[in-house]
């Protein structure tokens, strides 16, 4: 059973985080930072197993993780999971992430938290893996994203946008232009596919 | 110099095909403008949700982020709590937010009924929000629940699938016992009906799964269990694989309702694992077909034996063939996700080769691949190999096919770069460790542990003690072993290991001298571990003499070695030092005068410490005192300990919890010979002089070299010690139903989680005879049981107690009692028993009172208070007041009368609300007449008159048991105080 899904990026805060046994909330954060402890000390290129933290349950419990660009990917889960199994899982997680996104990035995960929730549902029930076919999941995202347009009536948007950037108080605008924190634009699976 | 980092959304493109952040742009303010982020409300609706998390995104500073959070959360709240009407999407949004907060760690304590109120939406987007938010925020005992079941329930009903799924999501996820009481025969239901869909089919799998693991007896198993076992035959490979998974949880609790998944399985495994990989299409990943359904299957069949039918065995053997020759192909990918996939199914199948252990050549197939593995480039493999190895290892087929890589296990553990890794190496060379190769293994370990991460250390060291106490063959060995443990990891040496090695040297006397040699060299480093210190201290207190002929180790040295170290050490060594020094005074009277100079010391003397300073005294005294004679049976070498499981390997499951240790154990108990050798070298022992059993900490196990130990010393104690030395007390005597017993003959006197003792007697006259009923609790046996009875003033005969005591039986044992005199103390019964490892000691008074030996007394009115009257002297009264705990009840109060054993006098008294008795007390000597009243009082009063004398002294006590527990205490509640008062009046007849 997989107890719980963390994402993380490299500095250990939380862009996901699933459990799917009851513990207290301060205990989740704690669980996360244990987590973020454990598995980012770790060098590349070492094996992506690891027993898990004390507060999950200790050497019963495994974490196995995947780190991409900027992010990590931690499944924490109890002797009856195949390891390469869920090693598997995770790729196919984030592959579907990059089909439903376009090219997913760090940003994806702040920004439509929902939808990776929902994705995540689609392959994760309770603990076990519901589905691992990714064309199955797509299909199940895409239905989902057609509802939700044919009910936001989404077809008066654009124009709304239009007026609204017209609106903008132009000379406010920012002079010095910085591109942010570029590396959460980074595509998570340039470095791995 | 403001630094303050704001990000500001300049532009956010709305592309319809897209839904695509394109540019999000920060701003690093110098001049410290302290701008608001543009609203862009109005642009597009989302874009608010996003500017808003952006925030988050520089993550740069604490305090920014929590002053930002804490205002976003009071807007939210009061858009909750606002007079307008949310519409849906604003509803959404703010959901989305709190969601959002709750994932970066604050706490969420509203919104969950706008969450609720968005599940009976018709639109899909607020419904699915509302179910996310119910999933993650809230927990199985929110009151919310009813509400939300409700909820459910529709979309249950709703026969629309994709509310269905969401419905069945949400009860997976939150999986509380309401839900589970709501939905147990709706979900089976939906899963086994003709017209479900196939993704709901998946769903109601996984939530059937999920209530089960929560709630297992609230699921019935019905007809829908053969049901399911056929969706082993679905033709949707998802459906299989989710029904895969919940018919494993159900065969591991009842395998034979779901025998015939067994045959299903392997057919449907054969189908996938021959079949061209193209013919799967979807569920094909990376060219392996069907991966994680393979794996479930194989997982599946783990949890039966290998299958009895030869044609479905013989499918299986050619299944697992097949995905042993795959691992021999050509890979048909170079991606990392082929291997992977590949792999997978066949670490699952060498699993299930290893679990059934039937078939030699397969395990030996198995146990090459892994070979293999352990020298791949992929580190994964190399893990798993070195894990799946560990099981292979106690199989008696593979068991010497593992030991062949032995040298490429030490390599690994050497030349590994990744610590979990090199972990499982540890672990595979101690479960494929026997006495052909211990010597090795333990040597690689203990060069291992010098450069060991320190997380594992402690591990690593309990190895290393099992496996050089299980395989020494040459004891000397295993001291030099354990000592070089303390000098490399001294820190991650727990008690037991020390113990051990020191109950090990105690029991075998051919490594004794060996031993005192080695540790007096080794504590002549500069430098030593505390653990070597108290190992030495220990074994040349006990063996110091032999190795004293030597001039280079003569007593004084050995001592003045010792003592170089003990300024050093902490209470508990120091402790454990003097101890050894007593004994070197009874071994060594040459340094006597040394020794009592050291503890004549201020710094031992007076010592802030209480044991270091009473120690100090007791052995200063005695070593001045006593004669040699009494010194050499005080400070004897201690026994042999009893032989019992080692607790270091105890200590090891406890830390590894209950998995592969033991079943390795078990396994290869046959193999292991137990160092404390043979059951006739073993000499019985007082269980106090027990160094493992007791559970006391160091102290407790240092005391079995201090005074005192056997029970022969402690009369030679008395004489010693006539000073001013403390009573040992007794273990204290248990007496908390002692009172219930005081008016009542038979019942239950005692019980823990043990043991129940239960009684039943009868008294006439001077003469009693009481049933003892011990009842064993456990499904073990008591060994060694015995139960005394100490009391002078009784005379009591017993029948011996049978010593064993069969788990989940009852012995009985009878005493017969004579009254010889008017007595105080109830006897105190000593039950004690080995249970499991340790000994038990049980001490409870038994309730055997003076009043138990009264005969009832009839007499008139007048007779009575005739002798009232006589018995007027202060010595022959008795008078005690007290407060009612209970509302007075007049039959209660008489049955307590009559059960104190007098008799109860009606319409005696002139005032018809007292109690009279009178009764006769037997001794063996002298009868004693008592007479008894009672005075209910309703008024308040606080005056108590008693006299005592030494005839009284029994009585008194007496009265006050039965006062205080049975009658006595206000009853406040019912604003009325009611007071008792009872009045003995006692005569002596000698002859009556």
């Amino acid at each position: 059973m997989i107890k719980a899904i963390l994402i993380f990026n490299n500095h250990g805060k939380p862009r996901l985080s699933k459990f799917y046994e009851h513990y207290n909330e301060d205990i989740e954060q704690q669980i996360i930072r244990e987590t973020f402890h454990l598995v980012s000390k770790r060098d590349e290129n070492v094996c992506n197993f690891l027993e898990g933290g004390l507060l999950i349950g200790g050497s019963d419990n495994k974490l196995i993780y995947r780190h991409y660009a900027t992010l990590y990917f931690v499944f924490c889960v109890d002797s009856a999971e195949s390891e390469l199994g869920i090693l598997d899982l995770i790729q196919v997680f984030v592959e579907t992430l990059d089909k439903c996104f376009e090219n997913v990035c760090e940003l994806d995960l702040i920004f439509h938290v929902d939808k990776v929730h929902h994705i995540l549902a689609e392959m994760v029930m309770g603990g076990m893996v519901l589905e691992t076919n990714m064309n199955e999941i797509i299909t199940q995202v895409d239905a989902q994203v057609k509802m939700e347009r044919s009910e936001a009536g989404i077809a008066g948007a654009p124009a709304r946008a239009v007026s609204a950037v017209k609106n903008m108080n132009l000379p406010e605008m920012p002079k010095n232009i910085n591109i942010g924190d570029i590396s959460i634009k980074v595509n998570l699976l340039l470095q791995r596919l | 110099m403001l630094n303050m980092t704001v990000i500001y959304f300049i532009s956010y493109l709305y592309l319809r095909t897209s839904l695509k952040l394109m540019f999000a742009f920060c701003l690093h303010s110098d001049e410290g403008l302290s701008k608001h982020p543009v609203s862009l409300e109005t642009l597009y609706p989302s874009i608010k949700i996003k500017v808003y998390f952006a925030l988050f995104i520089s993550g740069k500073s604490k305090e920014a982020e929590i002053k930002r959070i804490n205002k976003e959360l009071a807007n939210i709240r009061s858009k909750f709590k606002g007079d307008k009407a949310l519409d849906g999407y604003s509803k959404k949004k703010y959901v989305c937010k709190l969601l959002f907060i709750f994932l970066l760690g604050h706490d969420i304590d509203f919104g969950h009924m706008e969450a609720v109120n968005l599940l009976s939406s018709n639109k899909y987007t607020e419904k699915q929000i509302g179910y996310l938010f119910i999933s993650v925020l809230v927990n199985s005992n929110s009151d919310l629940i009813r509400l939300i079941n409700n909820a459910i329930k529709n979309d249950l009903s709703s026969r629309n699938p994709t509310f269905m799924n969401l419905a069945l999501h949400c009860i997976a996820n939150v999986g509380s016992r309401e839900m589970a009481e709501a939905f147990a025969a709706e979900v089976p239901r939906i899963l086994v009906a003709g017209d479900t869909m196939d993704s709901v089919k998946q769903s109601a799998a996984l939530c059937l799964l999920r209530l089960n693991r929560t709630s297992p007896d609230l699921i019935p198993m019905g007809e829908w269990t053969s049901r399911v076992v056929h969706l082993l035959n679905d033709q949707h490979l998802g459906v299989v694989t989710a029904a895969t998974s919940l018919i494993i949880t159900l065969a591991q609790k009842n395998p034979d309702d779901f025998k015939t998944s067994v045959s299903l399985a392997v057919a449907r495994l054969s189908r996938i694992v021959t079949s061209a990989s193209t013919d799967l299409q979807d569920y094909t990943y990376y060219f392996v077909a069907a991966p994680w359904l393979s794996v479930k299957l194989l997982r599946l069949l783990q949890c039966y034996p290998p299958p009895e039918d030869a044609a479905i065995r013989g499918r299986l053997t050619e299944c697992l063939e097949t995905i042993l020759n795959k691992a021999q192909e050509p890979p048909k990918s170079k991606k990392v996700q082929h291997s992977n996939a590949k792999n997978a199914v066949l670490f699952e199948a060498i699993s299930l080769i290893i679990h059934h252990d039937s078939e030699p050549t397969l395990l030996v197939r198995a146990c090459n691949q892994l070979g293999q593995f352990l020298q791949h480039r992929e580190t994964n493999l190399r893990y798993l190999a070195l894990e799946s190895m560990c099981m292979l290892a106690s199989s008696e087929f593979s068991h010497e096919a593992v030991k062949t890589h032995i040298e490429t296990v030490i390599n690994a553990l050497k030349t590994e770069r990744d610590v979990s890794v090199r972990q499982r190496a540890v672990d595979l060379l101690y479960a494929m460790c026997d006495r052909s190769n211990a010597k090795q293994i333990v040597a690689e370990m203990l060069s291992y542990l010098e450069t060991a991460d320190y997380s594992i250390r402690e591990e690593i060291v309990l190895k290393v003690a099992i496996l050089a106490e299980k395989y020494a063959v040459d004891y000397t060995w295993y001291v030099d072993t354990i000592l070089n443990l303390i000098r490399i990891a001294g820190d991650y040496v727990s008690e037991e290991v020390w113990y051990r090695v020191i109950q090990i040297v105690i029991n075998r006397d051919d490594v004794q001298g060996y031993a005192a040699k080695t540790v007096f060299e080794a504590l002549q480093a500069p430098a030593c571990h505390e653990n070597l210190v108290k190992v030495g201290g220990y074994i040349l207190g006990e063996f110091g003499n032999l190795i004293a002929g030597d001039p280079r180790s003569s007593p004084l040295i050995q001592f003045n070695l010792l003592h170089s170290k003990f300024h050093l050490c902490s209470v508990p060594t120091r402790a454990l030092l003097l101890s050894a020094y007593v004994k070197f005074i009874n071994l060594f009277p040459e340094v006597k005068g040394t020794i009592q100079e050291v503890l004549r010391a201020d710094s031992q003397l007076r010592n802030a410490d209480v044991e270091l300073q009473q120690r100090a005294v007791e052995y200063l005294r005695l070593s001045c005192i006593a004669s040699t004679d009494i010194l050499a049976t005080v400070l004897e070498e201690m026994p042999p300990f009893p032989e019992r499981e080692s607790s270091i390997l105890a200590k090891l499951k406890k830390k590894k919890g209950s998995g592969t240790v033991s079943d390795m154990e078990d396994s290869r108990k046959e193999r292991s010979t137990n160092v404390n050798g043979s059951n006739d070298h073993i000499v019985t022992t007082s269980p106090s002089s027990d160094l493992l059993g007791l559970g006391h900490t160091q102290a407790a196990a240092l005391n079995s070299a201090s005074p005192p130990v056997t029970s022969n010393a402690a009369s030679l104690l008395v004489d010693v010690f006539t000073e001013s030395l403390p009573v040992v007390p007794p273990t204290s005597i248990i007496e908390e139903n002692f009172s219930r017993f005081v008016c009542k003959n038979n019942g239950v006197l005692y019980e823990n989680q043990l043991l129940q003792i239960g009684l039943k007697s009868e008294f006439r006259q001077n003469l009693g005879r009481m049933y003892v009923f011990y009842g064993n609790k456990t499904t073990t046996q008591f060994l060694n049981f015995s139960a005394s009875l100490v009391c002078q003033d009784l005379n009591i005969h017993t029948t011996p107690a049978d010593p064993v005591v069969d788990g989940g039986a009852q012995l009985q044992q009878v005493f017969n009692i004579e009254c010889l005199l008017d007595f105080v103390e109830a006897p105190v019964l000593s039950v004690h028993f080995r249970y499991g490892g340790s000994m038990q000691n049980i001490s409870i008074r038994l309730p055997i009172t003076l009043n138990k030996f009264f005969q009832p007394t009839e007499m008139t009115s007048q007779e009575f208070f005739q002798r009232w009257k006589q018995l007027g002297a202060p010595q022959q009264e008795v008078q005690k007041i007290f407060k009612a705990k209970h509302s007075m009840d007049t039959e209660v109060t008489k049955a307590k009368i009559i059960g104190f054993g007098t008799a109860l006098l009606d319409g005696v008294d002139p005032n018809p609300s007292n109690f009279v008795g009178a009764g006769v007390i037997h001794t063996k000597t002298i009868q004693v007449g008592c007479l008894l009243r009672l005075e209910p009082n309703t008024q308040a009063q606080a005056s108590c008159s008693v006299k005592r004398t030494h005839i009284h002294a029994a009585l008194y006590t007496l009265m006050t048991i039965n006062c205080n527990i049975d009658y006595c205490s206000t009853d406040i509640s019912k604003g009325k105080i009611k007071i008792f008062k009872c009045i003995f009046k006692s005569q002596h007849s000698q002859n009556k």
